[in-house]
């Protein structure tokens, strides 16, 4: 289970955070119980060296050190990495804010301690319920501390240059065809077809081959551009040059002048 | 809307990669103050991707775009509407002798409920055990049950021991009592999340076990050993519990928000930083607990007096009065950076 949270802020822009389910979050659960077991090693190490000094000594250190890690890996490690541990940095989850506000030390504090709330009675169940049933699937914790846990976004810029690149378009030699395509291709039809080229990396090559097929028909049908501009056109560049037509009002030397009608809806 | 997305984004790029190189700057040192012009570049820039963004989603043609603004957008959002402080000095010791009193009084409604319900679950442990000597073993946790015996028979026990039965594990002991001590606390805090009642619970079965020992060993008449045994820990102990509740009530009536028209967040968000502070301190005082009782209180006459035991319990006492309720603490005006 997993959704998305919308923000509104005050300038009336919107954006999200896509929630993280209590599945996922349990992945990064388990790598940080390995983690906090590997370091309760390395202050069973340090108790051994205080053992040197006295057995008692060594025990009360091995003690309060497992402790310490066991509640301090948490806030330490989401302090340090604005709202990380190292489950969450492979998993790829970040603790935000419930408002999409900076992370604040005391929810911080708040959400890690209340998991011995969470973990009632055994291996998260009562954390894991809340998670499921609440609708930002916050656990308990997440809703004293007001944060909630997101897919960490890292988004960078796209890579646009295939529809920067300028090919030579066989179909601008027809201007008043160009303008009737423009006229009857509606706005959403322009975005798939966009989208088609946007991801097309992203399909299997025979998913990729029929998808154009497709969408080559579908605008071929829409207007027919004489033979002599659409032969040897392969499938995929002639949605290319449809997209150009679409998307530019001109040719690609030109400044545009207008928005295309059916693509800036 | 936009006309020409390739144009579009050779325009604004600029814009998106300076907004992106400021927020990595601040992520990496969040320190880090921004002077008066950086602030007005950055808010500035903030508006230019928040209005790029809204172009983009009226157009909704590239969703990779669409994520990228949206991120950028999300993170400087949190930097330029956060109005809290980021509190990143490290001051723990500045932390326990200003911000926990601070927040201790603050909060002291619900602690003088959790006082209220302190001694109705004392007395009511009193009368349970003084009407029916079957009770105690109802009402004792099981991990108490050494104390289910007859008082004067333990306390001649424990008097006349010829050896230190925690010879070579005192620091042992002291570690487990306040790891199990901050523990119980936490868990006391975090009940809270029930709306209150689990605390409420857990408070009520502790005090009514404390109120079972108290009739139990004064109708014994060994009263002087319970005090000498119970008082020096036990007055930091048992207020660092009664704390705990505190926050665990704090947080209850957060939740339930009754009288308060604020929205549940603004209210969870409003006593956040003073529950922090109050388990931070309840987490002190159980340290000082643990070693008293691991060091002092199990040692009984001969050893030590009780009387000596009584005094040492009562400074402690009317110190952790004096510190909670009349020690002057640093006014936060004057000491800006501090959370």
């Amino acid at each position: 289970m997993s959704g998305y949270l919308r923000i509104k802020t005050p300038e009336g822009i919107t954006f999200s955070f896509q929630l993280a389910g209590p599945l996922v979050r349990c992945l990064a659960w388990i790598v940080d119980f390995f983690t906090i077991m590997i370091i309760s090693q390395g202050v069973g190490i340090l108790a051994r060296i205080a053992g040197i000094v006295s057995e008692d000594l060594a025990v009360a250190v091995a003690t309060l050190g497992y402790f310490t890690v066991s509640i301090g890996y948490g806030i330490i490690t989401e302090w340090a990495w604005r709202g990380q541990t190292l489950g969450k940095r492979l998993v790829g989850l970040r603790v935000v804010d419930v408002q999409g506000l900076r992370l604040q030390f005391h929810q911080i504090v708040l959400r890690n301690l209340l998991r011995f709330v969470d973990m009632i009675p055994a291996f998260y169940l009562v954390g894991g319920l809340a998670c499921y049933f609440n609708r930002r699937a916050q656990r308990l914790g997440d809703l004293a501390a007001n944060t909630i846990v997101v897919y960490n976004a890292q988004h960078h810029e796209p890579d646009l240059d295939q529809l920067l690149a300028g090919k030579f378009n066989s179909l601008r030699q027809f201007p008043h065809l160009e303008a009737r395509l423009r006229q009857r291709v509606s706005a959403a039809e322009a975005r798939l077809a966009l989208q088609a080229l946007v991801r097309r990396d992203e399909l299997e090559p025979e998913s990729r081959i029929k998808l154009f097929a497709e969408l080559a028909a579908h605008f071929r049908a829409a207007v027919v551009f004489p033979p002599e501009a659409v032969e040897s056109v392969p499938d995929e560049q002639y949605i290319r040059n449809v997209v150009d037509i679409l998307f530019r009002t001109r040719g690609p030397e030109a400044k545009p002048e207008r928005e295309p009608a059916g693509a800036a809806g | 809307m936009i006309i020409d997305l390739p144009r579009f984004i050779e325009t604004e790029r600029p814009t998106w990669t300076e907004l992106e190189k400021l927020l990595d700057k601040i992520d990496a040192d969040f320190s880090r103050k921004m002077t008066l012009e950086e602030v007005q570049r950055f808010h500035l820039l903030y508006q230019k991707v928040s209005a790029d963004l809204g172009r983009v989603a009226t157009f909704a043609a590239e969703p990779d775009l669409k994520r990228y603004l949206e991120s950028l957008t999300a993170r400087a959002y949190g930097e330029i509407h956060e109005t809290r402080s980021r509190g990143t000095k490290f001051r723990p010791g500045y932390w326990f002798v200003n911000d926990f009193p601070r927040a201790f009084r603050r909060q002291s409604g619900a602690f003088a409920l959790v006082v209220i319900i302190t001694f109705v679950a004392v007395i009511f442990g009193a009368f349970a055990t003084a009407l029916d000597e079957d009770a105690k073993a109802a009402i004792l946790p099981a991990q108490f049950s050494h104390l289910l015996g007859d008082p004067a028979k333990r306390v001649a026990e424990e008097e006349s021991a010829k050896s230190d039965r925690l010879q070579g594990e005192k620091a042992t002991f002291a570690s487990k009592l306040m790891a199990n001590n901050i523990q119980v606390s936490i868990r006391a805090l975090g009940l809270g999340v029930t709306f209150g009642i689990g605390t409420i619970i857990n408070l009520f079965a502790n005090m009514v076990s404390l109120g079972m020992l108290a009739v139990d060993y004064v109708r014994a008449g060994q009263t002087m050993f319970l005090l000498g045994w119970l008082m020096p820990h036990g007055v930091i102990e048992i207020p660092a519990i009664l704390i705990a509740s505190q926050g665990g009530l704090l947080l209850g009536k957060a939740l339930i928000g009754r009288g308060d028209r604020a929205p549940l967040e603004a209210r969870l968000r409003s006593i956040g930083p003073d529950l922090m502070m109050l388990i931070y301190g309840v987490a002190g005082m159980l340290v000082w607990a643990g070693i008293v009782e691991s060091f002092l209180s199990q040692y009984h006459e001969p050893v030590i007096r009780y009387w000596q035991k009584i005094t040492f319990g009562s400074f402690e006492l009317v110190a952790l009065v004096w510190f909670l309720w009349f020690k002057r603490i640093a006014d936060p005006e004057e000491e800006k950076g501090i959370s």
